[in-house]
């Protein structure tokens, strides 16, 4: 349905000015189930809905620890997450063994967008299939969130949403963002929660498998919860399902508009 | 004639200079370090072909103390080569970061590479203007690891370095040496000085009663004591020297400066005249 | 050849290279083309020599490390001097480094080798952390320890390394190292400088060398106080030991640390 004469490789400019395979992967991150990342003044909350193939089959991961102080939940090709988290923990030990210090967030986020700029100007190479949110937290400048596309756009936000149906997640973010800078971590989670539940499909529901739950903060190292420990936030979430319903409005997940792939400031 | 003492018709036939306050040349005199490569000529004369094997301009002692609310340096501004007093005017200590502080003996070529090297690191964290800079433990982390992987590729750089600073409240003073050995301690004093200073600042530590106890004055007044003290027994040393201050508010590396010394005749003095 | 007034006269006017590839048959120019004086060789052809140094790349810093496993709990312990020939350097340098909650190890040797080797471990283990999701057992820090030494086997860390800690069944474990990797799980070591004189000690009071009908299973309390015993006995003798004693007693609860004032002459 995409198919046009300028999209056989990466290196091609559309008569529009676009780069037709680098859009291309940003579908790829849309295909993959959905991640929300939110950030206090003190903590950053990724969320992540896992999928399953059925009944018989695990989940696949979408939460990766990189560090104590850093970790990163994915959307779209769990393989390139796999080699750019890979990266991202070498970068993070290089640091800590040169000058005994944990990496600063931004600064790995801007390596990761030098080694994705590569794959979109290269001939015959291909830009990752995935997309980013990665939680870091400081001493020296406190919590960040930052979100990395395959177009090598990597931006810092204060909630964000990427994959599949993130659109109904950004919304939901976006209603109560004037909220997040004081809330506690708990509630953090909620609003995640929320924004999570946004991405479901019509006939689904958070469950103790297909949702996990990743914090960075002050004096709290990189923590996934997962299973059992996730229980009191899912039976929060059902009860206070009412009040916070209409706040979300639903909204169908809209596709990105034209020309934002690349970003041409 | 050339420039190496050792060539100089010098009385002492020196193969080995256990000291190192010597440069030895190469006694092959004349023939170029490419020519001795090619041809193995070191080998055929029972001289292998090295990497830096001993220093050549060298600094002598740096000395470090902690006091309360934080760290003075001691370092005098003579460059030696060998037993010549070659260099008047070199400053041992160097500002590396807003809080931090580099001194430096030993040879004076491998200190400015090291300087270098570390003015190009604060370079690059202060373009990155993201609010992160490397504080001094940090600095004195990577310090540490140019000495060993130095050491482990058998090309040491010749150096001891004392690094001063203030962090986070936390004052710190730490040496490494070519070998890569690095400490952290109240009162550092390297060369010479581990000999003659370190003594008396662990004295001073003691009767004071610790860092935390020691005034900026009395620290000055220490150090002062102390490069006195090396002057007159350490021969490359010089009555001209310069102490660096590292407090909360910032850092302050003073003009260069001297002691009075009395060389009159030692009659009076117990164990010395009559 | 008669004698060039300049020359050094102990060159021998034709020197053989002493290890080169095979010279190309046609000579387009002579080798005395490239002479900068009388009788000396210049290659034409690409030569390899040895590089001899002489360069000392080891100091020993002292000091005595020492480890005792006990029934469900482990003692690792060590002076915390470091010196340089007849100096002392500081006072105040730690040898042990708790690698996790169940794991201490401890070297001796030359400094910048064991802090070295020590944070390869830490970055080991924070691999095997990221792999496996888990910390990894003393057992398997063991075997990790020996490789690592071995792998250097040509260029030693000179480092006495001891690594105590508890077991899978949470028995006390200790195992012991030579530089070059070596390893064997044992119920007592002491290792440094003052190991010849505090090992024959322990293996009277540890293993009731000489005094088998006195064997008895050791309490905690009476392993920390032959601990103690050992070290300052050892610091009247051995110039290398001194200042402070560390102690780190490793039980099902976790690493607790004790510090003892030692001689400091």
């Amino acid at each position: 349905m995409f198919r046009n004469q300028y999209d056989n490789d990466i290196s091609t400019w559309s008569p529009q000015g676009r780069l037709h395979q680098i859009e291309y992967a940003l579908e790829a991150v849309k295909q993959g189930s959905a991640s929300v990342g939110l950030r206090s003044n003190t903590h950053v909350v990724l969320l992540a809905l896992k999928r399953s193939s059925g009944e018989l089959a695990s989940h696949q991961q979408k939460l990766f620890r990189i560090d104590n102080h850093m970790g990163i939940a994915i959307a779209g090709l769990v393989s390139d997450a796999r080699v750019l988290s890979n990266f991202m923990r070498t970068e993070c030990m290089k640091s800590k063994m040169m000058y005994d210090r944990p990496m600063p967030g931004s600064r790995l986020v801007s390596l990761i967008g030098d080694k994705a700029q590569v794959n979109t100007q290269n001939y015959g190479r291909r830009p990752y299939g995935v997309g980013l949110l990665v939680a870091s937290y400081d001493d020296e400048t406190g919590p960040h969130l930052y979100e990395c596309l395959p177009n090598a756009n990597c931006l810092e936000y204060y909630a964000v949403s990427i994959g599949a149906k993130s659109q109904s997640a950004k919304t939901y973010l976006e209603k109560f963002a004037k909220d997040y800078g004081e809330t506690d971590v708990d509630a953090l989670i909620m609003h995640g929660l929320h924004a999570l539940r946004e991405t479901l499909q019509q006939d689904k529901e958070l469950n103790l498998k297909n949702c996990s739950i990743g914090v960075v903060g002050k004096g709290q190292d990189w923590d996934v919860i997962e299973g059992d420990r996730l229980k009191a936030y899912l039976e929060q979430l059902e009860t206070g399902a009412a009040t916070t319903e209409t706040g979300a409005a639903a909204t169908t997940a809209g596709d990105l508009p034209q020309g934002e792939a690349m970003d041409t400031e | 004639m050339d420039h190496f003492p050792t060539n100089w018709g010098n009385p002492r036939a020196e193969n080995v200079d256990s000291y190192n306050t010597y440069p030895v040349a190469s006694h092959i005199g004349t023939v170029p370090h490419s020519v001795q490569q090619i041809a193995g000529y070191g080998h055929t004369n029972g001289h292998p072909t090295s990497h830096t094997q001993s220093p050549v301009v060298t600094g002598t002692s740096v000395l470090g103390l902690k006091f309360k609310g934080g760290v003075i340096m001691a370092a005098d501004n003579l460059a030696s080569y060998g037993s010549l007093a070659r260099f008047r005017d070199v400053e041992r200590l160097h500002q590396v970061a807003d809080f931090t502080v580099l001194g430096a003996s030993g040879d004076m070529s491998d200190y400015q590479y090291v300087k270098n090297l570390i003015d190009s690191q604060m370079i690059k964290e202060y373009n990155a203007d993201d609010g992160h800079t490397l504080a001094t433990p940090n600095i004195y982390e990577y310090l540490w690891r140019v000495m060993y992987n130095r050491r482990s590729k058998m090309n040491p750089l010749w150096n001891t370095f004392v690094l001063g600073g203030v962090h986070k409240g936390e004052r710190f003073l730490g040496a490494i040496d070519l070998k890569g050995t690095p400490y952290q301690a109240a009162s550092i004093a390297t060369g010479f000085g581990s000999h003659l200073a370190q003594p008396i600042l662990r004295k001073e530590l003691e009767t004071l009663g610790g860092e935390d106890q020691i005034s900026e004055e009395q620290a000055v007044k220490i150090m002062k004591k102390c490069m006195m003290v090396l002057f007159y027994r350490d021969a490359r040393s010089m009555n001209k020297f310069q102490l660096a201050k590292i407090t909360e508010e910032g850092v302050t590396i003073s003009e260069p400066m001297s002691v009075e010394t009395e060389w009159g005749f030692a009659e009076n003095i117990r164990g010395y005249g009559a | 050849m008669a004698e060039h007034p300049f020359q050094h006269p102990s060159i021998p006017s034709e020197p053989t290279p002493q290890i080169h590839q095979t010279p190309p048959t046609q000579q387009l120019y002579s080798r005395e083309m490239f002479s900068t004086y009388p009788g000396q060789v210049v290659a034409d052809y690409p030569v390899s020599v040895p590089i001899e140094h002489r360069f000392d790349p080891y100091v020993d810093n002292g000091g005595t490390l020492l480890s005792i496993a006990g029934e469900d709990f482990c003692v690792v312990a060590a002076d915390t001097r470091q010196s340089e020939g007849y100096s002392i350097n500081a006072r105040y340098v730690p040898k042990s480094v708790k690698l996790s909650d169940k794991t201490v190890i401890s070297m001796g040797g030359c400094y910048a080798d064991c802090l070295t080797l020590t944070k390869r471990i830490q970055q080991s283990m924070e691999w095997y952390r990221h792999a496996h999701g888990k910390t990894m057992s003393t057992a398997a820090v063991a075997q990790m320890l020996s490789i690592m030494l071995y792998q250097k086997r040509f260029f030693p860390f000179y480092s006495w390394c001891i690594l105590g800690g508890l077991d899978e069944e949470g028995k006390g474990a200790v195992y012991t190292y030579d530089p070059v990797g070596s390893y064997e799980r044992e119920s007592c070591r002491c290792a440094g400088s003052a190991s010849s004189l505090i090992q024959p000690f322990l293996d009277n009071q540890i293993n009731f060398k000489n005094q088998e009908s006195q064997r008895q299973q050791l309490s905690l309390d009476q392993v920390v106080r032959i601990t103690k015993d050992s070290f300052t006995s050892a610091t009247e003798r051995d110039i290398y030991t001194g200042d402070y004693l560390e102690i780190f007693v490793i039980t099902k609860d976790g690493v607790e640390v004790q510090k003892m004032d030692l001689k400091k002459d």
